[in-house]
């Protein structure tokens, strides 16, 4: 345990100083949503409409975009196998990156989307389920995220690849997510949606890190 | 006591070596010797269990290390080809933060600075090192967490003349404490009673 | 007989080159009969015409879509669990025969949906899917490009199939849940509630083909891959010796 949290500081640690990641993911995330009224019209019916898939689409594309880093850095300096030789089981020092990836760019979404949400006029009803969502959601894309981002390591310039990779894996997310911030605006029950959201969280939180850890073993070899 | 029994080792299909034997006791150093390509690097990332032998069982005083990987990378220190030293950190933080990985009981960060004489540098970021003092630095984690077991990968590159005594310095300190050593390496590194092992290219 | 019987390449060689024939005969029999009767036999649907015909190409399609990526999934699992050494070859080889199989259910299901319809694509819950799935596909035959190490590249593209092959059902619950959320309840589904026995033989009948048709695909791509591996192998020898 103690390890475990060494490993989370120590990348904490990391995103601080060399900054960045975080503030392009939420850099991204404020474009891509801002593209949607240019691309569609000003309508505010319209993007009223649009607005829980729009916002949930872009926060999935920017935690995505800042995953090739996850272990891109640590496996080019070495600094991957020395933490594989900490005596820390590797699916836990890859959940320890997960988390720290979650802090610094699934955190961050999450407490953006809301401004975002009033930009493309979302009703009043939707913006506790968009939290909740975006709370119960977005660790499910670290986890699954890191199974890719393991899976490229080796390759040069693996950034479309992890995209082809992950992105039909994400689908399940986005529409469950997305399907309870539709059922809270129109004053339907959210929580059968919200279930299967959690439901998928938590059966990655065992399984990502393991089929991450395979991954990453393999890229030492 | 760590001892390798009939060790192979395969990379892409090919061959590198067979039938590979080896011990090495407290207090003890292991250099090995061979042209470039014969598995130097092989066998040491077989032994920190970053790679798996084609054939073949290591063990731990006596029992196989398969059984607890975990166990035998606690007890071993592994330095590469990379440094494994962040830019954005500085010395002493790149030390510390490894120690507090390795959760070490005692923190020797300050002792291993001064062992290789980095101490000047604790408050400089990493990224206005020289090659040299990068290297010193990722070979003072050695000192500052105690282990068992060195495997050291060329240890010596772009160190200096004062810097390779330090690290001879370190390994004789080491080898006191009944440490062991397993070392590939061109030069002599003050090594008398070493034992040597040829690798042959297959 | 162990699993490892046939993990000697020259003994499966031998075999395979002995099935290939008699599976790629079959093949073309089973087509035959399947098209005589689906063309010709069957009755045209007193509501969509003879434009149901192209059922008997896309139903087949879609399930060897699924079962290719099943058995891909065991063959990975194979793989990374007992290191059988032509279980990734198997799966190698069977992930572009599952692709095109997918490619021609999603261009059958177009072509269908045309008529059915009026427009070449329906966010319909079946097609999309399988669209999903062709995604699948091809970031397993990406992965395995894009890695250089072939030994390396095996085992992450198992990984990736293993991956894929549990969240496949969740994918199609998703789009299951998704679709009855959007979907309006005048589109008429695909297939009907029950099938007449008429069209149910051709049906089964060109599935068969389909399968027997994966199996010979199946045995020349993997007799193939040995092939170059043994080029590789003797080229490499050469050049060390």
């Amino acid at each position: 345990m103690k390890i475990f949290l060494a490993i989370i500081s120590r990348d904490m640690l990391l995103a601080v100083r060399q900054g960045g990641a975080t503030f392009l993911a939420l850099i991204f995330f404020l474009l891509t949503v801002t593209l949607f009224p240019l691309g569609i019209g000003p309508e505010p019916a319209i993007l009223a409409r649009v607005a829980p898939g729009v916002l949930w689409v872009a926060a999935l594309l920017a935690a995505m975009l800042s995953l090739d880093r996850l272990f891109q850095a640590d496996f080019e300096d070495g600094s991957l196998e020395q933490l594989t030789l900490s005596g820390l089981p590797l699916s836990l020092i890859v959940l320890a990156k997960i988390i720290t990836h979650w802090l610094t760019t699934g955190l961050p979404l999450l407490l953006a989307a809301p401004v975002l949400a009033v930009l493309l006029n979302m009703n009043d009803e939707g913006f506790e389920a968009l939290l909740l969502t975006m709370l119960i959601g977005t660790p499910a894309l670290s986890l699954i995220g890191a199974i890719g981002a393991a899976l490229t390591l080796t390759v040069r310039r693996g950034g479309v690849l992890l995209s082809l990779l992950v992105l039909p894996l994400y689908i399940p997310v986005l529409i469950f997510g997305v399907s309870a911030i539709d059922a809270a605006v129109h004053g339907l029950n959210a929580k059968p949606h919200l279930l299967l959201l959690a439901a998928l969280t938590v059966a990655a939180i065992p399984l990502c890190p393991w089929a991450a850890a395979a991954a990453v073993k393999l890229s030492l070899e | 006591m760590f001892q390798g029994r009939d060790i192979a080792c395969e990379r892409g299909e090919r061959r590198i070596f067979t039938g590979l034997n080896f011990v090495i006791t407290p207090g003890q150093a292991l250099v090995l010797r061979g042209p470039n390509g014969c598995g130097k690097t092989s066998l040491l990332r077989i032994s920190a269990t970053l790679l798996t032998a084609a054939d073949g069982a290591l063990t731990w005083n006596g029992s196989d290390i398969a059984e607890n990987p975990e166990g035998h990378r606690a007890n071993l220190h592994y330095i590469g080809h990379q440094d494994a030293v962040k830019g954005a950190l500085t010395v002493r933080e790149n030390i510390a933060m490894w120690a507090k990985i390795r959760a070490t009981a005692t923190d020797h960060t300050e002792a291993a600075m001064a062992a290789f004489d980095i101490t000047h540098l604790a408050d400089t970021p990493a990224q206005y090192l020289s090659a040299g003092q990068h290297r010193r630095t990722a070979l003072a984690r050695l000192v500052a967490s105690p282990a068992k077991l060195w495997l050291l990968d060329e240890p010596t590159v772009s160190l200096d003349q004062a810097g390779t005594e330090c690290l001879q310095q370190a390994i004789a300190t080491h080898q006191a404490k009944n440490g062991m050593v397993m070392a590939a390496t061109h030069i002599e590194l003050g090594l008398d009673d070493a034992e040597i092992l040829q690798l042959k290219p297959q | 007989m162990s699993i490892h019987y046939f993990a000697n390449p020259t003994r499966f060689t031998r075999l395979a080159g002995r099935v290939q024939p008699w599976a790629a005969g079959l093949t073309v029999v089973l087509l035959l009969i399947g098209l005589y009767l689906a063309l010709i036999e069957a009755p045209a649907d007193y509501q969509q015409g003879d434009t149901v015909r192209i059922m008997f190409v896309h139903v087949p399609a879609a399930w060897m879509a699924m079962f290719c990526y099943s058995f891909l999934a065991v063959a990975s699992a194979i793989a990374l669990i007992w290191r059988h050494p032509l279980a990734d070859l198997a799966a190698k080889a069977s992930a572009p025969i599952g692709a095109s199989f997918t490619f021609l259910a999603l261009v059958t299901g177009s072509i269908w949906g045309k008529p059915m319809w009026g427009t070449w694509w329906v966010w319909d819950a079946r097609l999309t899917s399988v669209l999903i799935l062709f995604f699948l596909y091809l970031g397993y035959m990406a992965l395995w490009e894009a890695i250089e190490d072939g030994q390396k590249a095996g085992k992450a593209a198992a990984v990736l199939a293993l991956v894929g092959a549990v969240n496949v059902p969740i994918i199609k619950f998703s789009v299951d849940w998704w679709n009855t959320l959007h979907q309006p309840a005048s589109v008429m589904r695909m297939d009907g509630p029950a099938i007449h026995p008429s069209m149910l033989w051709p049906l089964l009948i060109m599935a068969l083909a389909f399968q027997t048709y994966f199996v010979t695909l199946l045995l020349a791509r993997m007799r193939m891959e040995l092939n170059l591996r043994r080029i590789r192998a003797l080229r490499l020898a050469e050049r060390t010796s």
